[in-house]
């Protein structure tokens, strides 16, 4: 048998007919039937297309911890399969949550003011409702001229490309810079950390043009559609995120799997073995951290409109460094997991830091469970690390070791290695 | 024809000179076995060739057009067309053999056609072929990490041979393996030195001997002697060398 060069040839062949990607990831499809399901529940149950029992404000809860799942599957993809732990995700979201909310905030207030001005007996000019718009929104911060980031906040369309480019050449250009120099590990992390930081910063003063610390508010009425309830609005945007983290879901499952998948998860386990099979691993980092930010700029912008408001607070580090606590909780390394955490965690959350969960008795101290929710999380967070590592997402594979035969037995003599005599050239 | 010609090469760590002033040739088809005691810098000698360390000066030249090596990163000169074998077997654990050859395999590098790559017919019988040739056929479905040990290199023989290199440079490939699998990777690796260049760094004197080849024996980063292997065992300093003066 000769090694032959006759690889150039491949290209050109047959493809081989291969099963679809549900077939080769079962849980793609049960997850699209339990995020189905769970959509019909809540429309069935919401005060604008059901039978009411749900509130508004959780139909809204809900809808943005959809969007929290979504940027957690993507800190998933880049953290549990591509190995770099980006602790400023939560930077990209928040990025989507601005381009968003620019023009959510322009066009309302566009709205509001062509109304008011309308009643006075000459015609303002163009200019008059410029500068009208402009001193609404920045009066605030005592300005009264619109920022040049916000030329283009009168065009949805312009607005929602920002939304996807805005974090996508961030990351583009962050990550060039960071993978270029090889920086790796705790290092990176620190570096994603100090973007954070950075971005949070420039944003709370004012001078940023994002009205600094006041943020963006009133996100919630949609400019066009001032004559429908907010419970409409609301499960409107529940369906919309839905439908995104199901396409996110099966986007990132067809990214993972396959080849693609086995280079990156390749370069998480030995990056320099990866290098000499010849793949130039700084690319595919890139590639990642770039996709997985602009699908967090998405979430964002899916999220923003059902919280009504974003402040630089938002985009704290602490943010993004939950993000990846809720990725280790669900399980990182498997999609559902991260959906899993991120559900989990950020519903009990609000559960406990917003007064639902009742306060512990000790007799000497009681518990209250607004500052001690924070400790419990962390502990969580310790305890999982150490003794399961696997996270909640862990549990999923006790049952498919219970039905699977049982194969952790001795393997037996390996037949196949021993050869009773060498091939002939 | 020379392959690969490397030249005055030296490189020294926090003042300690690893490799010194080393020149060697090799060609295609080439068989070629590197020996010499520790710290001879038979490793650093793989990690200069293969882009890991950049020398202090000399030159690297590769193939026909004489392109010097030292300007390109490690997955550049992978593309190239050298392959490397790890002392240390390496192999993607968390990954089935089948999956650790085809990433392997020939095929474009680049994110986007590794994205869109399908599978073919022909990729599939190439695998299959290199596992019949490493005895895994019976474990292409097996996750890298529960082969034992002598499986793994050959698992990671079986990559080096789905890269398609012209040049294999393949460090103390037996070590871990039984007799008979020692026999087999000789007479694979002289089989494989038919059509390219391979280069073996070894300790074991035995297996160099089956190899039947010529033989560079490295001490203090240069070449101290080339030749026969019955050759340098006579020379009067590779004596000194192994057994101590």
């Amino acid at each position: 048998m000769a090694y032959t060069s006759t690889w150039q040839k491949f290209s050109t062949r047959p493809a081989m007919p291969r099963r679809g990607l549900i077939a080769r990831n079962p849980s793609v499809l049960y997850f699209l039937l339990a995020l189905a399901a769970f959509t019909l529940g809540v429309t069935l149950l919401s005060e604008a297309t059901g039978v009411g029992v749900l509130s508004t404000s959780f139909v809204k809860t809900l809808g943005k911890t959809l969007c929290l799942c979504l940027v957690a599957v993507a800190m998933d993809v880049v953290w549990g399969y591509c190995g770099i732990l980006s602790l400023g995700h939560f930077a990209f979201f928040g990025l989507g949550g601005y381009a968003i909310g620019m023009w959510l905030m322009y066009a309302r207030t566009e709205i509001i003011v062509a109304e008011s001005l309308a009643a006075s007996p000459i015609p303002p000019t163009g200019q008059e409702i410029s500068e009208a718009i402009a001193s609404q929104i920045f009066g605030v911060v005592g300005s009264s001229e619109l920022p040049a980031i916000w030329t283009f906040a009168d065009s949805l369309f312009l607005q929602l490309l920002a939304v996807v480019l805005v974090p996508g050449l961030l990351a583009l250009v962050f990550g060039w810079l960071a993978f270029r120099s090889r920086v790796t590990g705790v290092y990176l992390s620190i570096l994603t950390q100090a973007m954070t930081l950075a971005l949070s910063l420039y944003l709370f003063q004012n001078e940023s043009g994002l009205r600094g610390n006041n943020g963006l508010s009133g996100l919630q009425n949609i400019p066009g559609l001032e004559d429908a309830s907010q419970a409409s609005i609301s499960i409107a945007f529940f369906w919309a995120s839905a439908l995104a983290l199901g396409l996110g879901y099966v986007f990132f499952a067809w990214i993972v799997s396959g080849k693609m998948g086995s280079v990156i998860r390749g370069v998480r386990d030995d990056e320099a073995r990866v290098r000499f099979l010849g793949y130039h691993v700084e690319h595919y980092k890139l590639f990642v951290f770039t996709l997985t930010a602009v699908v967090a700029g998405i979430a964002g912008a899916l999220y923003y409109p059902q919280a009504g408001i974003i402040n630089p607070a938002e985009i704290a580090p602490i943010a993004s460094i939950y993000l990846a606590v809720w990725v280790a909780i669900g399980g990182r390394g498997r999609l559902y997991g991260a959906v899993i955490g991120a559900a989990v965690v950020s519903l009990m959350s609000s559960w406990f830091t917003g007064g639902g969960a009742p306060d512990v008795n000790l007799g000497v101290y009681v518990i209250q469970w607004t500052d001690w929710w924070l400790v419990l999380l962390g502990v969580t967070f310790v305890l999982v690390t150490l003794f399961a590592p696997k996270g909640i997402g862990g549990l999923f594979d006790l049952v498919a070791d219970w039905r699977a035969p049982h194969r952790h037995e001795d393997y037996g003599p390996d037949a196949s290695a021993k050869r009773a005599e060498e091939g002939e050239e | 024809m020379t392959l690969l010609e490397v030249s005055g090469v030296s490189v020294s760590f926090d003042g300690f000179k690893a490799i010194n002033n080393l020149s060697m040739q090799i060609g295609e088809p080439e068989l070629r076995a590197v020996i010499g005691p520790n710290g001879a810098g038979k490793t650093t000698f793989m990690d200069i060739i293969t882009g890991k360390t950049r020398p202090d000066e000399g030159r690297v030249i590769w193939g026909e057009s004489s392109v010097s090596l030292l300007g390109m990163n490690e997955s550049r000169i992978a593309q190239e067309g050298l392959g490397r074998k790890f002392q240390k077997p390496t192999v993607f654990e968390d990954q089935t053999v089948r999956e650790n050859l085809a990433m392997a395999l020939k095929n474009p590098r680049g994110p986007f056609s590794v994205l869109f790559y399908r599978k073919t017919a022909e990729g599939a019988e190439r695998i299959e072929e290199i596992a019949r040739e490493i005895g895994l056929t019976d474990h292409l479905t097996r996750k890298a990490g529960e082969l034992s040990h002598g499986q793994k290199q050959w698992l990671e023989i079986g990559m080096l041979l789905a890269q398609d290199p012209r040049l294999l440079l393949v460090d103390e490939p037996a070590a871990g393996m039984t007799p008979a699998e020692r026999e087999h990777t000789t007479d694979l690796l002289k089989r494989i030195a038919k059509t390219r260049a391979v280069v073996v760094v070894e300790h074991d004197m035995e297996f160099v001997r089956r190899l039947d080849c010529k033989v560079t024996v490295l001490h203090e980063g240069s070449v101290l002697a080339e030749g026969t292997l019955d050759h340098v065992t006579k020379n009067k300093d590779v004596i000194d060398v192994y057994l101590g003066r």
